[in-house]
């Protein structure tokens, strides 16, 4: 629990974990849940490096505005997925590529 | 003691993240998303970042997980209880994901970090508060406008149209 390079195996794990995700889910919540994994990784290394790089706690600060960024995403695509099964009755992301309705 | 503490905390963020993109019912994952937020908090306790912990389990788990279920049931019928979703190209999506694993972590694993172990900080939450209100005011304001440009746009996307 002392090496930095075991904060960094889980979140490369978590991070390819997420990946998968955003790329074989086709209902749009289930993507969303594999962006926020991805954004959780990087979380990971700002804070491991700012305990492991003799740094101030900048490393806190940058992973609390991705928190922001995250929460920000979060409510826009949820809304964004509301508004594409009001119209198309579906949350399939194959489905709903059509341009207009 | 606390070194088995760690591993079992790694484990379950693992583990319940495995769940959260291999789960075939979308509320399973929700539920696999909670418990992998909550491992990541564990994580930022062992890191001493105990704000970023509080944090972690107030905006991700209060916040974004409540409204990712509240998502999940406005389009379904939760009615039916078998919300059933699938994995298409599991086995190119696999492939490309674990290629990406295995270079991050050879790469990982060579390099030759700078290493540095500075002592534990004493008050984190007040060295944070002092930071965000001189070296980061700009981008402090600027997400705040952000904030509320987001959750507008968010409740105009969402509405009625009549």
């Amino acid at each position: 629990m002392d090496q930095l390079t075991n904060y960094l195996f889980i979140s490369a794990i978590l991070f390819s974990l997420g990946l998968f995700g955003v790329m074989t889910r086709r209902n749009g919540i289930a993507v969303l849940m594999g962006v926020e994994l991805i954004l959780n990784a990087a979380n990971i290394n700002f804070v491991a490096f700012s305990r492991f790089g003799g740094m101030d706690l900048s490393g806190h600060i940058f992973s609390l505005f991705v928190i922001v960024l995250a929460a920000a995403e979060a409510a826009v695509a949820l809304a964004i997925i509301i508004t594409i099964y009001n119209s198309m009755q579906t949350v399939n992301i194959d489905d709903a590529s059509s341009m207009k309705q | 003691m606390s070194e088995f503490a760690f591993w079992m905390v790694a484990a379950l963020t693992i583990i319940s993240a495995g769940l959260v993109v291999f789960s075939g019912q979308l509320i399973y994952s929700a539920v696999a998303l909670l418990f992998t937020l909550l491992g990541v908090a564990g994580l930022y306790v062992f890191l001493w970042a105990d704000f970023m912990a509080g944090v972690q389990v107030m905006v991700y788990i209060g916040g974004i997980l409540v409204l990712i279920v509240f998502g999940i049931m406005l389009t379904h019928k939760i009615v039916s209880v078998k919300i059933s979703q699938t994995n298409v190209q599991r086995r190119i999506g696999g492939f490309a994901a674990g290629l990406f694993l295995v270079i991050l972590i050879s790469a990982m694993g060579s390099a030759s970090w700078f290493m540095e172990v500075t002592p534990e900080p004493v008050e984190t939450v007040r060295t944070i508060g002092i930071l965000l209100m001189t070296k980061y005011l700009l981008p402090f304001e600027a997400a705040s406008l952000l904030l509320l440009g987001a959750l507008i746009g968010a409740a105009m996307l969402s509405r009625k149209e009549n």
